[in-house]
């Protein structure tokens, strides 16, 4: 089967890549462009471990494909932190001991981030529903439900 | 173990540092297993039955071969013929027979052939090309179907020397234990209560599936990248199942995106190797979500019966149980945990309890987390609290009348050395929830929670560098937190900063054995071994002080990270700081570093109670949560946010099983929920914060004091939230998980 | 296994001793033993260690081989 060429912009830089047309954007994300800090979990977007944003939008690139990254502005886990300063919400999960094995943190970290530029004041509840398509099998969400919830309060101090 | 060095004022330990590898995991350039390529990499895909019982008639390989992109494939014939031995003692053969089938297909998703193409893609359209004809066989997926008089015979004699005469062949071990004479205990009750209890299969659900690179050439020397709890146990494994000589393959650790007990054995790690002794080049293997839940170890589902007879003050005068636990299509399953688990909390006069290790057909069950425990539990302190209720007798003042303590004789058995039940039900006593006032409709359970904790074969290196850091090797992967445990025992030995220390996870090449991540044990036995190891060191920094100095080594002590002159005869001499020695060592003797190599024992057993507020709405049969509080002896929690993460994800992994997670199988013997969407653990809407109290009784058997923590954490929830549930809905829930369906029906049933 | 006895008592100073002298006087021992077993010494669970120190007078508890998750 003929490949597709690709042009898309990921973390700001501008990206090509030939695809099979049914390769998903997180195979083209970890096989083609070497960005594994999206993880598959479980290839039906029911994990959030894959979680990236295009155009601005939360969406599992588990569940889009290759293609339909054309022309795009893709982020990445690997686009929070801004050269050697991590991100507040990075800080905030490692203080807060917030990842046990660290395979959600990834989809987490990029849920939470979109989470807080819509939202900059969530609730409690406003925060476990956004990050309800996120699975954590190891922390129980409660120290990354405080460390999100600190993270805005530290932002909205800030600003 | 003989420990003469116990310390209980800290520097280090018992603090929050940020854990040493946070900033990989935050910024996604940690390698987990399926995050490894190589040039020239194939990528490998398993062809799986979907019979859950059939003979393998024949298999055509033909037309996957002639396809363009493939480049291996293979069947059984491909691995080593390990010896059979049948039975328990087999437990290679049993590994080789569930990573790749022989005669029959077992269960489905049993792995029957697997091939390695130039793509992932490839890979998967190839697999299917391969021909297999079936025999399909009458199958058996319920553990007391299993061992009825006409269920299929899965293997006939797997069953060991402890199999009772007259019983199934499905029936592969018994247990049986206990004190006393129960039926004089029985009749000494005011009231006794005799119930029964079914628990579903559930899988420890990390979020990483198994990955792996495998490289091996013809020369029998071999290269392996897997996501693992124990790197030396693939390395053994896979060397025993391909033939070669163990120390010829190299395995390296991934980091690991979750375990809980299913990443203690291997599933595909055999297969990219075989492939890739076959092709001549590096293959990997990453399952799919569906082949994680169908193929590799989900915990055993459970049949129980129990009986428990109490006085009126709250006494237990007897108590008995059997226990039927079934793990898949070979031996393992872990009645006896169950049995030796599950009165474990109490002092009791009279006890027994029987084990039983049941075959069917489903996938071979693996650890998760106290394996066994958590069923037994569920069975036990239901029926505790079906007591107090109509006994009219507080939970926890029941509990603490009939707490186990240092010198009771265990229901397993051995007398207890010094444990931590007893302050651990005080304080559930004294914590605020357990006073707070329910609001309607909401319903309050506890429960008791044991685990035996283990120690196992351990080495740890630890190496200093000339600017006075310290690189530390241990050889247990770091699931929750582990490096900075070890950094901060280490640091609190040596006396320098806890950021001056590197701790790795050594590759299998490069350290001794150490047995898995698993028991509960890292903290405890890595932990212990760090401490020994830079214990080692430090006496060497003292002799190189001691020459210096020209004083006797006796004559120098190791304090705040520095050799000082100690005794009346010592001499007076400044202070020697570890980078002042480390800086000329190798004019003085050469490089300083410490070792130690043993297989700890002394783990020290460890006790929780849970106390949960449930709500269930009559209307749907759905059941929230409202609060949780996890109470548990850590005897001493050395990075305490990492203990409370332990016990926060062991109760929800708890809350998942309790009221969700289940094991489908339709009649046809097939798993009909094996993705995330049908199998659904909680998501962090179902879930409310987690409230934790560290007790700390510390085990004689660690110098910090340490019991592991990661396992009893998982066995308090069940019974815990059906206690909550059944004084919620007002009937006793039996079955879990307590799915919206099953309390309807116990509610319609109760009218 | 023992003739119905639950308590016997062997001369030993290490957990391998203990089991060489169970087997030698009860053959019918090496197939459990065989298949795994933990010990206990005054109450201090020995996994599976064969060459820990057993003080004199020491309760000694054999159960069948722990495993963990």
């Amino acid at each position: 089967m003929s490949k597709f060429h690709v042009t898309t912009q990921v973390n700001g830089d501008e990206v090509e890549f030939l695809c099979d047309p049914r390769e998903t954007l997180l195979d083209c994300l970890r096989d083609k462009l070497n960005l594994t800090g999206a993880k598959e979990g479980c290839g039906t977007g029911d994990c959030g471990a894959c979680s990236v944003t295009v155009d601005g939008r939360l969406v599992c690139s588990c569940l889009m494909l290759g293609v339909e990254a054309e022309g795009k502005q893709i982020e990445t886990v690997e686009g929070i932190a801004d050269g050697d300063v991590l991100h507040p919400l990075q800080k905030k999960m490692i203080e807060y001991a917030a990842l046990q094995c660290g395979i959600c943190t990834p989809g987490i970290l990029v849920a939470a981030k979109s989470l807080l530029e819509k939202n900059p004041n969530p609730t409690e509840e406003e925060t476990r529903y956004w990050l309800a398509g996120n699975l954590c099998r190891c922390t129980g969400y409660d120290k990354i439900i405080r460390a999100v919830m600190d993270t805005a309060a530290d932002l909205r101090e800030a600003s | 173990m003989a420990l003469d060095d116990r310390k209980s004022g800290f520097t280090f330990v018992g603090t929050r540092p940020d854990r040493p590898d946070g900033l990989d995991k935050v910024t996604g350039r940690a390698k987990f297993g399926a995050d490894m390529s190589a040039p020239g990499m194939l990528h490998g895909a398993i062809l799986r039955s979907p019979h859950a019982h059939a003979r393998i008639v024949r298999i055509d390989t033909s037309k996957a071969e002639a396809h363009k992109y493939v480049k291996a494939v293979v069947t059984r014939a491909d691995f080593a013929e390990v010896p059979f031995k049948p039975g328990l003692e087999g437990e290679f053969w049993n590994v080789l027979e569930n990573v790749m089938a022989g005669e029959k297909a077992l269960y489905d998703g049993h792995a029957v052939a697997a091939i390695a193409a130039t793509s992932a893609l490839a890979a998967r359209d190839a697999v299917k090309l391969i021909e297999v004809e079936y025999e399909v066989l009458p199958h058996v997926t319920d553990v007391d179907k299993a061992m009825a008089p006409d269920a299929p015979v899965i293997r006939e004699g797997a069953a060991d020397y402890s199999v009772p005469e007259g019983v199934h062949p499905n029936v592969v071990r018994y247990h049986e234990s206990g004190h006393g004479d129960v039926e004089a205990g029985f009749a000494e009750a005011d009231l006794v209560i005799e119930d029964s209890f079914v628990t579903e299969a559930t899988h420890q659900g990390y979020i990483e599936p198994h990955a792996c690179l495998g490289q091996l050439g013809a020369d029998g020397k071999g290269e392996l990248w897997c996501t693992t709890q124990g790197h030396w146990i693939a390395q053994k494994t896979c060397a025993a199942l391909l033939g070669i000589e163990t120390s010829q393959l190299r395995v390296t650790a991934s980091e690991i995106g979750g375990g809980f007990g299913g990443k203690t054995t291997v599933f595909i790690e055999p297969v990219a190797l075989a492939l890739s002794r076959k092709a001549n080049r590096p293959v990997k293997i990453v399952m799919s979500r569906s082949e994680v839940f169908r193929a590799t170890g989900p915990t055993a589902s459970a049949s129980m019966d129990v009986k428990i007879g109490m006085k009126k003050d709250g006494t237990i005068t007897a108590a008995e149980g059997i226990f039927r636990l079934q793990g898949g299509a070979f031996p393992g399953a872990p009645g006896d945990m169950t049995a030796m688990c599950a009165f474990a909390p109490y002092n009791l006069t009279n006890v027994r309890q029987v084990g039983y290790d049941v075959m069917a057909n489903r996938p071979k069950q693996a650890a998760y987390r106290a394996p066994g425990a958590p069923m037994g539990a569920f069975a036990v302190e239901s029926v505790i609290d079906e007591l107090c209720k109509k006994l009219d007798l507080d939970p926890i003042d029941v509990r603490l009348k009939n707490a186990a303590h240092e010198g009771t004789k265990a229901s397993y058995g051995p007398t207890y050395e010094q444990i931590g039940l007893v302050e651990s039900l005080e304080a559930a006593k004294a914590h605020q929830h357990y006073s707070a006032p329910l609001k309607p409709g909401q319903g309050r359970g506890i429960s008791c929670g044991f685990w035996f904790n283990h120690g196992g074969e351990t080495s740890v290196s630890l190496a200093l560098s000339e600017d006075g850091s310290a690189q530390v090797m241990v050889g247990t992967p770091d699931i929750g937190g582990s490096r900075a445990s070890m950094a901060l025992m280490a640091a609190e030995v040596l006396g320098i900063p806890y950021e001056n220390i590197r701790v790795t996870i050594a590759d299998t090449a490069t350290l001794g054995y150490n047995d898995v991540s698993h028991g509960s044990r890292v903290t405890y036995a890595s932990g212990l071994a760090t401490i020994k190891a830079a214990k080692h060191a430090v006496e060497k920094l003292c002799e190189r002080a001691a020459a210096k100095w020209g004083i006797p080594v006796d004559a120098v002590k190791w304090e705040n990270g520095c050799a000082v002159p100690s005794g009346p005869n010592a001499g007076d001499f400044d202070p020697l700081p570890l980078a002042e020695i480390t800086a000329n060592m190798g004019s003085t003797g050469g490089p300083i570093s410490g070792h130690f190599e043993a297989t700890p024992e002394g783990a020290g057993v460890s006790f929780g109670i849970h106390i949960v507020d449930a709500e269930v709405d009559p209307e749907t049969g759905k059941t929230s949560v409202s609060r949780y509080t996890v109470i548990q002896d850590a005897g001493k929690a050395i990075h305490p946010a990492y203990v409370e993460g332990q016990y926060q994800g062991g109760a929800a992994q708890g809350i998942g099983w309790a009221l969700n997670e289940e094991y489908i199988y339709g009649d046809d013997g097939r798993l009909q929920n094996s993705i995330f969407l049908d199998y659904r653990i909680p998501v962090a809407s179902d879930l409310p914060m987690i409230d934790t109290v560290i007790v700390e009784v510390p085990n004689p058997g660690h110098p910090y004091g340490v019991r592991g923590v990661g396992e009893t954490g998982i066995v308090p929830p069940l019974a815990a939230i059906a206690n909550a549930v059944s004084h919620a809905a007002g009937v006793r829930m039996r079955q879990l998980p307590m799915s919206p369906p099953r309390i309807l029906a116990a509610l319609k049933q109760d009218g | 296994m023992t003739g119905g006895q639950q308590v016997v008592e062997v001369d030993a100073t290490t957990t391998g001793e203990i089991l060489r002298e169970l087997v030698r006087r009860y053959p019918q021992l090496q197939a459990p033993i065989d298949a795994g077993v933990s010990i206990a010494i005054n109450g201090r669970i020995i996994a599976s260690g064969l060459s820990e120190p057993v003080p004199e007078g020491a309760e000694v508890y054999l159960m069948q081989r722990l495993r963990g998750g």
